[in-house]
């Protein structure tokens, strides 16, 4: 039987299968989560109750990967894994559907700096799912650092589970990047008001919160003992003499997010800006392929969620259902994205923060290698060209496949298009040669 | 600005050897690239320098060639660059071929002994003895060869530094600058290379295009059949040491290598790299230039590769990544000059074997325009045999 096919449990993975659910059309919902909600509504994994519930017709499938993407007459064939990612004993799936709702999200950016690379240092979002996920803090005293308004809620995921957050640094200026865009902060009064509340926790708390500062340097031996802060210029270069210790076990960081695009890029859809491009039903260039939330711009999971609904209905409207114009989730979606861009210019990551490198800091990590040998290995071969860069450098070739380095190795080295210089995997997440090998068994299930 | 005597189309590995070799001779070298450099079919080999995988004929003569100059040219490239610049990994690691069926293992003995004919070192030993080669290996080998020379190196390293050297001897190399095609003097002779920015003027051109070489002599208004066929490769995450230490591949790889029959073949080749990651090769597929990748492709590898090493079944596999190979129809390189049009060089149609054999052919062709006594019989490569210059026609 024909159905959806929608790739991603957060809040528009949700949102379109339940939108595709209510159209009266059959949804297979796949989510590489323990539990639904994604990593905004990330959910304690001990707890015994499932908090969301989707309409019968859905079939969820937790716990599973999507490791490829193939295209095949009239749609796609989805590639799932089903099982604990590092267990053995994962079971092999292959759905073909013709319409088909990526909502894979987003992860944290991080940026390099010196010490960036030892234990005690996280990305603000793993640090955060720990906390609400398993009630694990990563430290005892923990500093924040990066830039946007997803600092805070992290702040009060980490005092949640007890941990003392000896402050927020917030690189950018944002009070004066609101000004400037004042129809786009109007968009928002939601989302500000959501913000506005974590601030009042973070105030309780007594957490300072500082403006144009930043972690640029991590100290310790085998773990983080202490960060150098500074405040910057508006370049992110560091003020002179305004470098000072901080005593944490911990540090996270987050400067904005990058789309999961791999899926997206597998199906060939088109990219703009870094994100995939979708037209105002969700559709994606290629036919059969609609993608909603983070992937397509970051804008919280309101938006997402809005989006999520938009391309759950135009998906079933493409295997004949005939669902009423989700009218709500439209115009919410169009003040969202407004909110959205303003939010994007409030909080751009400028430059500056190359000067926080030295020749030795690691720029990859899998890889191990640093700045100076990075930037030597390109100037010296020539290699500016995205595959050879990767080839001579080694930089993105190791585990991680350049999700956490990839834009900042090609802002350092100035490859144009990092989206599709490590976005493309034809195998989208690792799995065992042992489980590639496996015999498909009978035909996919069918389109 | 002093115009090159010679501009060099394509910096993958085949036009970095050529302008390698030919600015070696005192000439003044341009190579063009319409991307990056070796970003294309370089990027996407494995980095095979072999002789194991060929019969007895011009290719394995040219192999040779190529594998004796391989090291030499490192070394003086070492002298030349410096110790970092002239790294490309290489590894004279030697490759080990097994049958792992009882039809399999005379057509491999077979083999072997006509390659040892004509002095191939191809050395049988007992599946025992592959073993100790190779403690993972199956156990289900059914006769093996040893070939010591066989050999390995970084290929987009092998063809940075080759183009290193070009630029060191006073050459250019312009990533991002297509050719259109060519110019031609009063008397029919190549005058010039069009490009987006203008004609680079010259006294000849090499066409060193790859699997886009069809496209590059058409343009040039001398069209040759090259034709492009798929492989991919599966990359695992970091193993230990000694896990694979040779090339290993199944007998069935010689036959793929000749066979044009089949729309799909995949034939084992497992190999370590210097970073860890073990390489698994790989597929032909006849797709034209499409870049869909295939899962039952990548399955077939992981099952062969699997079957060779089972201990490999619980390795994550990192990556995969995909390229075109360039063959003739005849499934020999062409290398020479053009007899229709005076100063239009070709060196493409290596398919498989590009990186191997790179250091020879740059070495023949710099060697058939100085007109120097080549060390390799030219005549099988030469570009106006039938198959080249008559199947265009024919397609």
């Amino acid at each position: 039987m024909s159905r959806v096919v929608v790739v991603g449990g957060g809040p528009a993975g949700m949102a379109a299968a339940r939108a595709a659910g209510a159209a009266g059309v059959e949804v297979l919902l796949v989510d590489s989560g323990a539990r639904l909600g994604g990593q905004y509504h990330r959910q304690d994994s001990r707890a015994g109750t499932e908090r969301f519930t989707l309409p019968s017709g859905v079939e969820y499938l937790g716990d599973s990967v999507v490791w490829a993407l193939e295209p095949v007459a009239g749609g796609h064939r989805v590639h799932v894994r089903t099982g604990p990612a590092d267990g053995p004993g994962r079971t092999g799936r292959s759905v073909d559907t013709p319409a088909l709702v990526l909502a894979t999200g987003a992860y944290d950016r991080a940026l390099p700096f010196p010490g960036w690379d030892l234990p005690g240092v996280f990305t603000a979002g793993a640090a955060q799912a720990l906390a609400k996920g398993q009630g694990v803090r990563v430290g005892e005293r923990v500093l924040l650092a990066g830039t946007g308004p997803f600092l805070l809620p992290v702040a009060r995921s980490l005092l949640d589970v007890g941990a003392r957050v000896v402050g927020v640094l917030e690189a950018g200026e944002p009070v004066t990047g609101w000004l400037a865009r004042p129809g786009g902060l109007l968009a928002g009064t939601g989302k500000l008001g959501e913000l506005a509340g974590h601030a009042a926790l973070l105030a309780r708390h007594r957490v300072p919160y500082r403006r144009r500062t930043a972690v640029v340097e991590a100290h310790g031996t085998d773990r983080v003992e202490a960060v150098t802060a500074a405040r910057l210029n508006p370049d992110w270069t560091v003020v002179p003499g305004s470098s000072r210790r901080v005593e944490v076990d911990a540090v996270c960081v987050g400067f904005g997010f990058t789309p999961q695009l791999e899926l997206a890029v597998a199906a060939r859809c088109a990219l703009a800006g870094g994100f995939v491009a979708v037209d105002v039903a969700q559709a994606t260039s290629v036919r059969g392929v609609f993608a909603a939330g983070e992937l397509t711009g970051i804008g919280g999971a309101e938006l997402s969620a809005a989006e999520g609904t938009i391309a759950g209905a135009s998906a079933a409207r493409l295997l004949g259902a005939r669902p009423a114009p989700p009218v709500r989730a439209l115009r919410k979606a169009r003040t969202g994205r407004r909110f959205a861009a303003a939010l994007d210019a409030a909080h751009p990551v400028r430059d500056g923060w190359r000067s926080w490198l030295r020749e030795d800091t690691l720029v990859c990590r899998c890889e191990e290698v640093p700045y100076g040998e990075l930037c030597a290995a390109a100037r010296e071969r020539e290699a500016y060209g995205g595959r050879s860069l990767k080839l001579v450098t080694r930089a993105g070739l190791g585990p991680c496949q350049g999700r956490i380095c990839g834009r900042a190795v090609a802002e350092l080295t100035g490859i144009q298009d990092a989206a599709a210089t490590f976005a493309r995997r034809p195998i989208a997440a690792p799995l065992r040669l042992g489980e590639l090998a496996e015999d498909p068994g009978p035909q996919p299930e069918a389109l | 600005m002093v115009s090159p005597d010679i501009v060099v189309v394509g910096a993958g590995v085949i036009g970095a050897a050529c302008a390698e070799a030919l600015s070696a001779s005192g000439l003044k070298v341009t190579v063009l690239d319409r991307a990056g450099i070796a970003g294309g079919t370089t990027a996407a080999g494995e980095g095979n320098v072999l002789v194991s995988d060929k019969a007895p004929g011009p290719e394995l003569e040219l192999a040779r060639a190529s594998r004796r100059r391989w090291p030499d040219l490192l070394a003086a490239l070492r002298e030349e660059l410096g110790p970092t610049l002239a790294e490309a990994e290489w590894e004279a690691k030697g490759g080990l071929v097994v049958a792992t069926t009882e039809e399999a293992a005379a057509p491999l003995a077979h083999f072997a002994a006509a390659q040892r004919a004509v002095g191939i070192s191809a050395d049988e030993l007992t599946p025992e003895a592959a073993a100790q080669l190779e403690p993972h290996l199956t156990r289900g080998v059914t006769a093996a060869v040893h070939y010591p020379e066989d050999a390995q190196l970084q290929p987009v390293l092998a063809a940075t530094t080759l183009l290193a050297a070009v630029r060191a001897r006073g050459g250019e190399v312009r990533a991002g600058t297509a050719a259109r095609g060519v110019t031609r003097d009063a008397a029919g002779r190549v005058s010039g290379v069009r490009t987006d920015d203008g004609t680079l003027a010259c006294r000849a051109v090499v066409n060193a295009c790859g699997p886009w070489a069809g496209s590059f002599a058409a343009r040039a208004g001398a069209p040759i059949t090259v034709l492009p066929r798929r492989g991919m490769i599966l990359v695992t995450g970091p193993l230990p040491a000694g896990t694979v230490r040779r090339k290993v591949y199944d007998a069935d790889y010689v036959g793929a290598v000749a066979s044009s029959d089949a729309d799909l073949q995949t034939s084992t080749v497992v190999e370590s790299t210097r970073a860890g990651t073990v390489l698994i090769g790989s597929s032909r597929e006849r797709v034209g230039f499409d870049e869909t990748v295939r899962v039952d492709v990548l399955r077939e590898l992981a099952r062969k590769a699997v079957a060779l090493f089972p201990v490999l079944a619980g390795v994550p596999v990192m990556r995969a990544y995909g390229g075109f190979r360039p063959y003739a129809p005849d499934h020999l390189p062409v290398i020479g000059a053009d007899p229709r049009l005076p100063g239009l060089w070709h060196a493409t149609g290596h398919e498989g074997a590009g990186i191997g054999l790179a250091a020879a052919t740059g070495r023949l062709l710099a060697d058939l325009y100085t007109g120097a006594v080549p060390e390799v019989d030219p005549e099988p490569f030469r570009v106006d045999r039938p198959a080249v210059i008559e199947g265009e026609r024919a397609a």
